[in-house]
């Protein structure tokens, strides 16, 4: 009987006040067969972290169009790894500058998709490295 | 010993959102750490909250949880977890679980513990493992759990068979009087509510929900001589985005959870609870050991035939049935087993 659903949180830190983007990609994992937990905006790192360790999720993907993504990102980061969940796959969607895409993967961030990513791209990223994350 | 309960126990919350995934996946690490905490539950109050979609179950869960954490008697907080179950896509098995959305003020507050599930196919409005989730909740000793099922209409009544106390929420203008009366859904409120009262029509469904409780009967628990009064469901009005009426709603989820204790219900529910649990474990038990009985593509072949029309549905059960080596009394009445 055993079955394992992937379990992703998708969440907007920061003020920004659009969060179409964060939808569409919720709505997309979940046709995808995952569950999606969705937590609406202007989120604090600190509620992100609680929301991914009540829920045991395999994955958080943080959409920030704010420009205050190096800010938010290693707090993300740092208070997931406080509680344990070092092992969470962190994919950062938005308005990424170009020249901050290395300096945010060298910190942990497992991905960054930018506008015009397709939908299916991070679904088959996010089943490899929870894939690869369960054999390990 | 079982580390996974030990660190439950010792009130990791790490270890517990595990354990409700093993518990959800159906995983049996997950079971032999209930096994280890079964004794450990059985404490806590555990309120259901239903309702047709868009009735604002999540916000009024979010209040009562608040009112749970800061009670307005000044009596001492409880702890409060709360389970959020959210429908399964039919088509993917996927799910948008968003009832966090309308929880953010409790975030931060260690003596509150939210779990998102999804229904993962289940029709009553829970999933088959909410009530061991809901177990281990109370084991890991939270004093009051809070159950919010999926948006529900008239059938979705699993909700009665878990909860001490079922809360039923209803807003303006969601069907006329007949629909009232039919819907099944009301007929399990230990506690009706009509939220957002400030909505046009609130007159309407207020007079409608008054006139189909006068219609009804008071509800007992198995009540024996010197028991108190039946419970009379009461009608409260709320208006959850402002906090109105969660204080009267607080005061009678009280006088519910004291009526239970007075009476024999308390124990009554927890009693008939244990045993659906069971059926429903033995239920699914049976059939898996069942279909693994069978010759290998049997099934198919009988299916195949009902397909086809060259059977009966009835036909393609008995042939099914009489494939198997189980005992006798069990292919003949396969019902009779469960429901005696």
């Amino acid at each position: 009987m055993t079955e394992r659903k992937i379990r992703v949180l998708i969440a907007k830190p920061g003020l920004d006040g659009h969060d179409r983007g964060a939808k569409v990609v919720a709505r997309a994992l979940r046709d995808a067969g995952m569950e999606v937990i969705y937590t609406g905006l202007r989120q604090t790192p600190e509620m992100i972290a609680e929301a991914a360790l009540q829920e045991d999720v395999d994955a958080v993907g943080l959409s920030i169009l704010s420009g205050a993504h190096m800010a938010l990102v290693p707090r993300v980061l740092e208070l997931l790894r406080a509680n344990g969940q070092g092992h969470v796959h962190v994919f950062v969607g938005g308005i990424i500058p170009e020249q901050d895409i290395p300096a945010l993967l060298a910190m942990g961030v497992r991905a960054v998709y930018g506008p015009g990513t397709s939908t299916q791209k991070v679904v088959e990223d996010l089943r490899a490295a929870v894939l690869q994350e369960n054999q390990a | 010993m079982n580390t996974l309960a030990e660190e439950v126990l010792a009130g990791s919350r790490l270890a517990l959102a595990r354990l409700l995934t093993l518990i959800e996946n159906g995983d049996p690490q997950g079971e032999a750490a209930l096994d280890r905490l079964f004794p450990h539950s059985g404490r806590a109050h555990w309120i259901g909250i239903t309702g047709s979609p868009g009735a604002g179950k999540s916000s009024l869960v979010n209040r009562l949880a608040r009112a749970f954490r800061q009670p307005a008697d000044g009596s001492p907080p409880r702890t409060v977890a709360i389970v959020a179950v959210d429908p399964s896509s039919p088509f993917t098995g996927g799910a948008l679980l968003g009832d966090r959305v309308r929880m953010r003020d409790l975030s931060g507050d260690p003596g509150v513990f939210i779990r998102s599930m999804a229904s993962r196919g289940a029709l009553g409005g829970l999933a088959h493992t909410t009530p061991a989730v809901v177990q281990a909740l109370d084991s890991a000793g939270f004093d009051v759990i809070l159950i919010e099922t999926v948006g529900a209409g008239q059938s979705e009544v699993e909700i009665a068979r878990l909860a001490h106390t079922v809360i039923v929420v209803e807003a303006p203008g969601m069907g006329d009087d007949i629909q009232a009366i039919k819907a099944g859904i009301l007929e399990i409120a230990d506690i009706l509510v009509l939220n957002k009262a400030d909505l046009p029509g609130a007159e309407n469904a207020l007079r409608t929900l008054r006139a189909m409780l006068e219609l009804g009967s008071p509800r007992g628990e198995a009540a024996a001589e010197n028991e108190p009064p039946l419970w009379h469901p009461p009608l409260v009005t709320t208006i959850a985005t402002q906090n109105e009426g969660i204080a009267e709603l607080m005061s009678r989820i009280q006088a519910h959870a004291a009526y239970l204790r007075q009476s024999s219900g308390w124990q009554a529910r927890d009693r008939s609870r244990l045993q659906n649990q069971l059926e429903d474990l033995l239920q699914a038990a049976l059939l898996k050991r069942w279909r693994t009985s069978l010759p290998e593509g049997r099934y198919q072949q009988i299916l195949a035939d009902l397909q086809a029309r060259r059977i009966s549905p009835y036909q393609a059960l008995h042939h099914l049935l009489d494939e198997t080596d189980l005992p006798q009394s069990f292919q003949r009445g396969s019902s009779a087993l469960l429901t005696s």
